[in-house]
C-alpha cells in the first residue's frame, strides 16, 4: 500500500510553490474539504484548464486560490452569480462555486435558491463551519440554536438554516450532504455532483474549532470531529429512526438526485432553434 | 472610389440605440434586471440575443446578479452589458469596484431617474453625476460617459465597448430619461464603419503570462477563462500574478498603474462637442438632454447678438479639464444647467477657479431644462 498516493494527486493540482503556507486553521476541515474536491476532479479526469473554481468571501473564499486552475474570488455572497456568468457565456466549463455558510445562506442566499430554481450547470459546493470564521466567530445563518459567538454571547435565539432543505424547496437538482470526517462519502458526493447536468449543491459539513469549537463546548478539534462522527448518519438510516433517537442527529448522504438539463444546455439548444431555422430560410 | 452602402434608417427610442450600438461592438452577454426607465433595453436585448450566434441572455434575480454574472461572462471572454436605473445602480456598486479592481471590461448603462431612494421613477434627472464618479467605494478612476440624442446613445455605446475593452475596465454610460424615451430618426451604421476594438489576449505561452503585469499602456493583457492560462482574480489588492498582497509596494503599483491607464489616454477619453465657443464669451456647458436645450438657447443668443457657445459633455469623468481651460480663456460667463442640485457644476467651478462668473441653472422637480430658461441666464449676462 503506497500511503502517499493521494498527496502526490493533490500536488499536482495546487499552487504549491506559489501560495502556501496556506492560512487555515490547525483543525480546521476546510483543507479536508478542498482535497476531496481535487481527487474528485482528478478521477473524473477534468483537464485544469476547464474548471473555474468561483469563491466568496471568508475562510471558504480563500480555498479558490490553493488549485492551480482558473480561480475566481469574489465578492462576499456573490459567487454563485459570477459562476452564473461565466457558464453562460462558456457551457463547456466546469464550475465550481465555493462558498461560506454565510456566503451561501445569508448575504448569497436569494442567488443559492434562484440558481437553483433556474438549475443552472454550476455545482455550489457549501463549507458549513456554523460560523463567520475569518470575520472573527459571529453568528451564521447555521449557527446552532444555544450556541454562543461573538455575536450572541447570550446564545443564539433564532434557528439554524437547514442547507439541505432550502435547496430542495427551491427546486435544485442534487442535492447531498457529507462530512470532513467522512471523507470517502464526501469525495463520492463531490464526484457525483460535478459530473451531473443542471445544478448541484453539496453540503460539506466542516469545524472551526478556532471560532466556533472552542466557545461552544469542544474542548480540542479533535471533540468536533468525535461530533461529526457520532452525529451524522446516513439519510437512509435517518428515514428509519424514531421522532427521539433523530435527536441531535445529523443526516448524510444524497437528498435529490435528478437528472434535469442545466439552463444553459436549454438556452443554447433553444439558439441552436433559431439559427437552423434561419439558415432554412437563407437569412 | 468605392461608393458608400446606404446606411440603413430605423425610427428609435434612445434605449433601443443602445441596444444597436452594443451588438454592433460586439456585445454578445447581457444580464440584467428590469427597472424603469431603463427596461426596453432588456427587453430589446431579450429579443434580440437569443438569435445572434452565442449571443446569451439571461435575466437575473436581482441588480446584484446581475452585475456578477455581467462581470463572470467578461471573465470568460464576452463583451458585456447590463442597464439599470438609480436604485438598480446603487445596487451595483460594489461589484463595480470589483471589476475596477479586477481590471474586467464591461458596459453599466444608467438611466437615471428622480432620486433619492425610488424617487420619481419616469422623470428626467441627473442626479447619478457623483454616484457613477465615486458610488463605489475606494480611490479608483472610473470612465462615465453621456449622451444627449438617439444618434449618440448608438455611438456612444460603440465608444463605450472600445474604451472598456481598450482599457480593462467598466464604463458608464449615464443617460437621462429624456434621451432614452425620445424616438428620432437614426442611422445605423454599416458593418466595418465603425472602428471596433476587442482586448488584447496575450501571446506568450502560459508559463511565462503574469495577469497583471506592467506594461507600456498600463493594460495587461487579457486571455479568457478556459483557453489554458491559468490565473487567479480577486477583488483583494493583488500583485502581478494575481495573488493577494500587503506589501506597500505592491499596493502601490497596482493603484498606480490602474490610475495611469486612464490618465495617460486622456486625449483619447475625453470627448467633446464644441459649438460656437471659438470667440464665446457665454458658454453653457451641459450634458445629456440639457445639452440640446442648450443648443437651442445659445443659437437663439447668437441671434441676439450674443456671443454664446456650448461645450457638450460626452465623456462626463475624467471631467474634460482641457477643453473647459481652452474656452476659458475668451469666457467671462460659465453658465451650467443641470437636472440636479450642481453635480456638474462642481467640477466646473473646480477648473475654473474664479476666472469666470458660473451660474447655474438646477431643477429637480423631474422636468427639463427648457431652451428659454437657459437663454433668459445667458441673456442675463
Amino acid at each position: 500500500m503506497n500511503e502517499f498516493t493521494g498527496n502526490e494527486i493533490i500536488h499536482q493540482y495546487l499552487r504549491h510553490n506559489k501560495k502556501f503556507p496556506h492560512v487555515l486553521c490547525a483543525g480546521c476541515g476546510h483543507g479536508i474539504v478542498l482535497g476531496t474536491l481535487i481527487r474528485s476532479i482528478h478521477s473524473l479526469q477534468i483537464p485544469k484548464d476547464d474548471v473555474v473554481l468561483v469563491a466568496g468571501i471568508g475562510c471558504s473564499g480563500r480555498l479558490a486560490v490553493y488549485g492551480d486552475f482558473n480561480t475566481v474570488h469574489t465578492t462576499h455572497g456573490r459567487a454563485m452569480t459570477f459562476a452564473t456568468g461565466i457558464k453562460m457565456a462558456n457551457p463547456k466549463l466546469n464550475v465550481i462555486a465555493i462558498m461560506g455558510d454565510g456566503d451561501a445562506l445569508s448575504i448569497g442566499g436569494n442567488h443559492l435558491i434562484h440558481a437553483a430554481r433556474r438549475n443552472i450547470g454550476v455545482t455550489a459546493l457549501i463549507l458549513n463551519n456554523n460560523i463567520y470564521g475569518m470575520t472573527g466567530g459571529q453568528s451564521s445563518p447555521a449557527t446552532p440554536e444555544g450556541s454562543t459567538t461573538m455575536t450572541n454571547p447570550y446564545g443564539q435565539l433564532d434557528s439554524s438554516f437547514d442547507t439541505v432543505e432550502l435547496a430542495k424547496g427551491a427546486g435544485a437538482n442534487y442535492v447531498a450532504r457529507g462530512t470532513v470526517f467522512h471523507v470517502k462519502k464526501l469525495e463520492k458526493i463531490m464526484t457525483d455532483a460535478i459530473e451531473r447536468p443542471g445544478f448541484s449543491v453539496v453540503e460539506a459539513i466542516t469545524p472551526c474549532h478556532t471560532q466556533y469549537g472552542r466557545k461552544n463546548k469542544y474542548k480540542t478539534p479533535v471533540d468536533m470531529y468525535k461530533w461529526m462522527k457520532k452525529a451524522a448518519v446516513s439519510i437512509e438510516r435517518y428515514n428509519e429512526m424514531d421522532e427521539a433517537a433523530r435527536k441531535d442527529r445529523l443526516p448524510i448522504g444524497v437528498f435529490v438526485e435528478n437528472d434535469r438539463k442545466g439552463y444553459e444546455e436549454k438556452y443554447y439548444a433553444m439558439q441552436a432553434n433559431f439559427l437552423s431555422k434561419n439558415a432554412r430560410e437563407g437569412k | 472610389m468605392p461608393r458608400r452602402k446606404k446606411r440603413k434608417e430605423i425610427f428609435a427610442l434612445g434605449n433601443e440605440a443602445v441596444v444597436e450600438g452594443a451588438l454592433l461592438a460586439g456585445c454578445s452577454f447581457y444580464g440584467g434586471y428590469p427597472i424603469t426607465p431603463s427596461s426596453e433595453i432588456m427587453e430589446i436585448m431579450a429579443n434580440r440575443l437569443p438569435k445572434i450566434e452565442n449571443g446569451v441572455f439571461i435575466q437575473l434575480e436581482d441588480e446584484i446578479a446581475s452585475m456578477g454574472a455581467v462581470i463572470g461572462a467578461s471573465l470568460a471572454g464576452r463583451k458585456a452589458l447590463t442597464a439599470t436605473s438609480g436604485p438598480g445602480f446603487s445596487l451595483k456598486q460594489e461589484n463595480l469596484g470589483y471589476a475596477i479592481m479586477a481590471e474586467t471590461p464591461l458596459v453599466l448603462v444608467n438611466v437615471m431617474r428622480g432620486g433619492p431612494s425610488t424617487g420619481l421613477p419616469t422623470c428626467p434627472a441627473q442626479g447619478d453625476v457623483q454616484q457613477a464618479r465615486w458610488g463605489t467605494h475606494g480611490d479608483h478612476p472610473i470612465i462615465v460617459l453621456s449622451a444627449s440624442n438617439v444618434q449618440e446613445c448608438l455611438d456612444m455605446t460603440v465608444t463605450a465597448f472600445n474604451m472598456a475593452e481598450k482599457y480593462r475596465t467598466p464604463v458608464i454610460l449615464l443617460l437621462d430619461e429624456v434621451t432614452a424615451h425620445t424616438r428620432e430618426k437614426i442611422e445605423i451604421p454599416n458593418e466595418g464603419e465603425y472602428e471596433v476594438f476587442s482586448r488584447t489576449v496575450p501571446s506568450m505561452p502560459p508559463e511565462w503570462y503574469k495577469p497583471y503585469e506592467e506594461t507600456v499602456r498600463g493594460v495587461p493583457p487579457m486571455p479568457p477563462l478556459g483557453s489554458g492560462y491559468r490565473f487567479h482574480t480577486t477583488g483583494l489588492t493583488h500583485d502581478r500574478n494575481g495573488f493577494p498582497t500587503q506589501r506597500p509596494e505592491e499596493v502601490t503599483e497596482l493603484m498606480e498603474r490602474i490610475h495611469r491607464k486612464i490618465d495617460q489616454f486622456f486625449y483619447d477619453i475625453q470627448l467633446v462637442d464644441e459649438i460656437q465657443t471659438e470667440d464665446a464669451e457665454a458658454v453653457v456647458i451641459a450634458y445629456g438632454s440639457v445639452a440640446r436645450s442648450a443648443e437651442l438657447a445659445v443659437q437663439q443668443a447668437r441671434e441676439n447678438g450674443v456671443k454664446a457657445g456650448l461645450l457638450k459633455l460626452k465623456t462626463l469623468f475624467p471631467y474634460p479639464r482641457r477643453h473647459q481651460e481652452k474656452i476659458m480663456a475668451k469666457a467671462k460667463t460659465i453658465i451650467v444647467p443641470e437636472m440636479n442640485m450642481g453635480q456638474m457644476s462642481r467640477e466646473v467651478k473646480r477648473v475654473n477657479m474664479g476666472r469666470a462668473a458660473v451660474r447655474t441653472i438646477n431643477r429637480i422637480d423631474g422636468q427639463i431644462v427648457t431652451p428659454s430658461e437657459i437663454l433668459k441666464v445667458i441673456m442675463q449676462g
